[in-house]
């Protein structure tokens, strides 16, 4: 009989530790959520963090959990995965985690297609280490150690990600905990690396730099939740769609300056070619809203599975089982 | 045979090829070295290659080697000096000048020595014997460029006429060593088997260049050497590289555990990730990951997840893994790291051995953060200490640091297939059901100070742990100072108790000399061999050799003050011996250190211990 499971059934005993009113305590609770709608077995899943306030977030599960070093999460994760594929892999990490000291990790995981689940926690901050700006942080942002502003430009990890030739990924705002479950729980379903970034407010040292997104008064001004196969329609009353201009995107108001229904696009989040996800995935919240939910969902061969199918392949034309079968077979002389 | 021949009947005999790094030296090295196996003899080898792949045609940077010693009895090092030396060309007559002694037969190609490649290989006369300063030398100017393209003629071109030169030269050689064609002939057949056009020249070339040796009258000596029996058994030719990775497939067998290695390309410890990743039959998953760092985290992932986990690398690389190494002895999940040394620091010299990581290897971490650090002595060693390496790191929880080197690594001898049957047992302290009830991650055995292993995907046992110090029960994040003391005993006192499930350490030799010399991986054969030389030369001495350096075995305290002299003999400055010291209040050895990249030689050695004994 399947086993049905509530959300607490993934909550630890652990006392969460994060500052009142982070970002965190949304993903937390949208994980436990989506993990209870997934059904499976808090033994079958793993929880792997790497350093920084998002990576906390594994003492809080009632799963298996490992906090491991700095950067080096989707490692570990990608090497839990392959060592067993039935287990459910989370990886909780940040702008910090896996943009700076584990880029690399990153975008090999993402390359890979390893079938993992990248909750990637974006407040464009290093909190832990109270307030240095992190490779998310826009040009020209002051913080503890950018004085007077930095002077280079941030990573889009939405952009990261498709250039990494990401099969997945989804974009959610912190509080949103009426629909990020459902994100989350797609993208535990999809075979291979998903990328999910949280738009994440960190109340001590970033107050309010997503406000002008993700506050419910703008919100639905500002963003776009694109949904498979359902035209592009956003605004507080429905009215704006996202049309093609050329080669690039355009918001409009329907019914005005000529514009209709059907010119608006209709989401193809399956699409193969990446160039209009990434066009999507750009969308800033000025001249076009953010957009939320699953941007892109390809369905490619995950890499765990495809090491389990070399084994199996080279089984069937191999006859050896152990080592001693392996080396007799080959240059062997005897000695009686 | 022709008159005028001398037949030497030889114990053991050094051979020495070389060549341009494309001449194909490393292949018919390891030709000639598999066919004394199958004979029967003892083998050593030490291949010797250029970091260049490709070094520019003739010059001295290019030159690659070959040596190895064929032995009638048990062998224990490639050798000093070469009794045969082949040279291609100038630069490898050169560059192995140092290898030749008085009645070396040195056999050349005579069409590689135009005053063109003796530039080449900055010689500034036409007579490189002379100009090297060697004299009473038997050599064997062969025409083999072209005797090759004689006797291919009509049947390939030039191109393959001069490819399979090398191949020329082993046939010359199996005649000088009265070794019959057909082993040869069947592993080439095993080589080329896709390339029939290939194999069948080479087959001419072969037999072609044992006709000329036979054909020549040549005034050298020839050698037979004679063949004893091995314990009983199926036998191999394995390299330090080869037998390491069967050491971990065997420990894996063993544990019922599936083999993962994560593993990043660095010379010279790539083969032992080849090797595994070929072997997909036997299920063993590998992965060649984005970086060193990767290579180990993915291994500490599939360890979490309950596989037999190893990483493999070299020197640069183990610096990288330093962070990682530090957070599986937090978590105290077991691991193998495999360290295949090379000439340091820094890039140093890829493709040249010493043993100058032991204490990266035993300090080089953050933290108070003890690991079990061992080394292999041998080629065929690698493959018990990989599988000891193993036993312990699952057995124990812990990283497990196997050191190797170039040398072992790549030098090779025959080894007898194990019957796994002789193999202790390897039993991981899994958790079990009936101790769900109260159960926290941090709880151990007191008689080994090992906590319980608790694999995801087992009911009941959901557990975090991490890099954070960990309370000494609950594992749960504590910062408590008490808890902090009790958690680095904790990790200082599983290490140490490991050397009550260890081999205790063997004195070789005479028991009661006054000189004890000590050694500790990659180095046991010269050692052994100059300990040999020394004791038949009717002095007495002691040889203890160490493969467990982290922990030490229980006796090594014992055996070290009981000795009036200890020379400790290391390819470093000092480490293992400035190591001891740390452990042994008082102890105050002699020294052997060189650091040349390069095997020591054995009358060197032979040399130093006498001067000590001698004291």
């Amino acid at each position: 009989m399947e086993q049905i499971y509530q959300p607490k059934d993934f909550k630890s005993a652990q006392l969460v530790r994060w500052c009142p009113g982070c970002g965190d305590y949304g993903v937390l609770n949208s994980l436990h959520k989506a993990m209870a709608v997934l059904g499976v077995a808090p033994h079958n899943t793993a929880v792997i963090s790497g350093i920084g306030c998002s990576s906390r977030l594994p003492y809080y599960m009632n799963t298996y959990g490992f906090h491991t070093i700095h950067g080096r999460g989707a490692a570990i994760a990608t090497g839990v995965k392959v060592a067993n594929p039935k287990l459910s892999v989370w990886l909780a990490t940040g702008d910090g985690d896996s943009l700076a000291i584990g880029g690399n990790h990153f975008i090999h995981a993402v390359r890979r297609n390893v079938d993992i689940n990248i909750l990637l926690m974006n407040n464009k901050i290093y909190g832990l280490t109270k307030g240095q700006y992190s490779p998310t942080s826009d040009r020209g942002f002051v913080s503890k150690s950018s004085p007077f502003g930095t002077v280079e430009d941030p990573f889009r990890p939405s952009e990261l990600t498709l250039g990494a030739r990401g099969r997945f990924f989804a974009r959610v705002i912190d509080i949103d905990i009426k629909n990020t479950p459902d994100i989350l729980v797609q993208a535990a379903k999809h075979k291979g690396a998903s990328v999910i970034e949280v738009i994440l407010n960190c109340v001590i040292f970033n107050d309010g730099i997503n406000d002008k997104v993700t506050a419910r008064e703008t919100r639905p001004d500002r963003t776009i939740f694109l949904h498979h196969g359902e035209k592009m329609i956003f605004g507080k009353d429905n009215n704006k769609g996202i049309v093609q201009d050329g080669f690039n995107l355009k918001a409009v108001t329907i019914g005005e300056a000529g514009y209709t229904l059907d010119d608006v696009l209709v989401h193809d989040a399956k699409a193969t070619d990446s160039t209009l996800h990434l066009k999507l995935a750009l969308m800033d919240g000025t001249e076009l809203p953010v957009a939320l939910g699953i941007i892109r969902d390809v369905d490619a061969p995950a890499y765990d599975a495809e090491i389990e199918a070399q084994i199996e392949s080279v089984k069937a034309k191999k006859q050896a089982r152990t080592l001693r079968e392996f080396l007799m077979s080959g240059d062997v002389w005897e000695v009686k | 045979m022709n008159e005028g021949i001398k037949v030497k009947e030889l114990e053991s005999v050094v051979i020495r090829f070389s060549g341009d790094s494309g001449d194909g030296m490393q292949l018919v090295g390891t030709l000639f070295s598999n066919l004394s196996a199958e004979l029967g003899n003892n083998i050593i080898t030490f291949p010797d290659f250029p970091a260049e792949i490709r070094a520019p045609h003739g010059t001295l940077g290019g030159v690659s080697g070959f040596q190895m010693q064929v032995g009638a009895k048990k062998v224990y090092t490639p050798g000093d000096k070469a009794d045969v030396l082949i040279a291609m060309n100038p630069a490898a007559l050169k560059v192995n000048a140092q290898f030749i002694k008085p009645d070396t037969v040195v056999i050349i190609d005579a069409d590689s020595f135009r005053t063109e490649d003796l530039e080449k290989a900055l010689f500034k006369t036409d007579n490189p014997f002379k100009e090297l300063g060697l004299n009473s030398l038997q050599v064997v100017s062969a025409p083999v460029t072209e005797l090759c393209k004689e006797s291919l003629e009509g049947i390939s071109d030039n191109k393959q006429a001069l490819r399979s030169r090398n191949i020329f030269a082993l046939g010359l050689v199996c005649w000088l060593f009265n070794r019959p064609l057909y082993i040869v002939e069947k592993l080439l057949s095993e080589k080329f088997k896709k390339k029939p056009d290939v194999l069948q020249a080479n087959l001419l070339v072969l037999q072609a260049g044992f006709n000329y040796g036979h054909n020549i009258h040549a005034s050298v000596s020839t050698y037979r050497i004679e063949t004893i029996s091995h314990k009983k058994g199926f036998y191999t030719d394995v390299n330090g590289n080869k037998a390491t990775a069967y050491g971990l497939i065997a420990a894996s067998e063993k544990a019922g555990l599936t083999l993962f290695l994560g593993s990043y390309p660095i010379t010279p410890a790539t083969d032992i990730m080849q090797e595994l990743t070929a072997r997909k039959e036997l299920g063993i998953k590998v992965m060649q990951t984005e970086d060193e760092i990767a290579g180990i985290c993915t291994a500490i992932g599939a360890s979490f997840a309950g596989n037999l986990a190893v990483t493999n690398t070299s020197g640069p690389g183990l610096a990288l893994k330093s962070e990682a190494i530090g957070l599986a002895v937090m978590a105290e999940v077991p691991l193998v790291v495999i360290d295949v040394q090379r000439s340091g620091p820094s890039t140093g010299m890829p493709t040249k051995s010493e043993q100058t990581d032991l204490l990266q290897a035993l300090y080089g971490r953050n933290g108070e953060s003890p690991a079990v650090v061992m080394a292999a002595t041998s080629p065929t060693d690698c493959f018990d200490s990989a599988f000891w390496a193993s036993k312990i790191a699952l057995e124990h929880l812990t990283p497990v640091i196997l050191l190797t080197d170039g040398y072992i690594a790549n030098g090779s001898s025959a080894w007898r297939i194990p019957d796994l049957e002789e193999y202790p047992e390897i039993k991981p302290p899994y958790v079990s059901p009936e101790q769900k009830e109260g159960w926290m991650p941090y709880l151990r055995n007191p008689e080994n100070d090992v906590r319980y292993w608790a694999i995801p995907g087992t009911e009941g046992f959901m557990h975090r742990i991490g890099g954070l110090e960990k309370d000494n029960k609950t594992g749960a994040i504590s910062t408590d100072p008490t808890n902090h003391q009790i958690m680095v005993d904790l990790r200082q006192s599983k290490i140490n108790k490991i050397a009550n499930y260890i081999p205790l350490q063997e004195v070789l030799g005479d028991k009661d000399a006054d000189t004890l010399v000590v050694g500790w991986g990659g180095t046991f054969g010269h050692l052994y061999e100059a300990v040999e030389q020394i004791r038949e030369a009717g002095k007495k001495v002691a040889f203890t050799h160490f493969r467990f350096i982290n922990p030490l075995p229980k006796n090594a305290e014992e055996i070290l003050r009981k000795y009036k002299k200890v020379i400790v003999i290391e390819q470093n400055s000092g480490q293992f011996a400035g190591y001891l010291r740390s452990k042994i209040g008082g102890f105050n050895p002699y020294q052997f250190n060189r650091v040349k990249g390069q095997p020591f030689i054995v009358a060197r050695l032979v040399e130093e211990i006498t001067k000590i004994i001698n004291l």
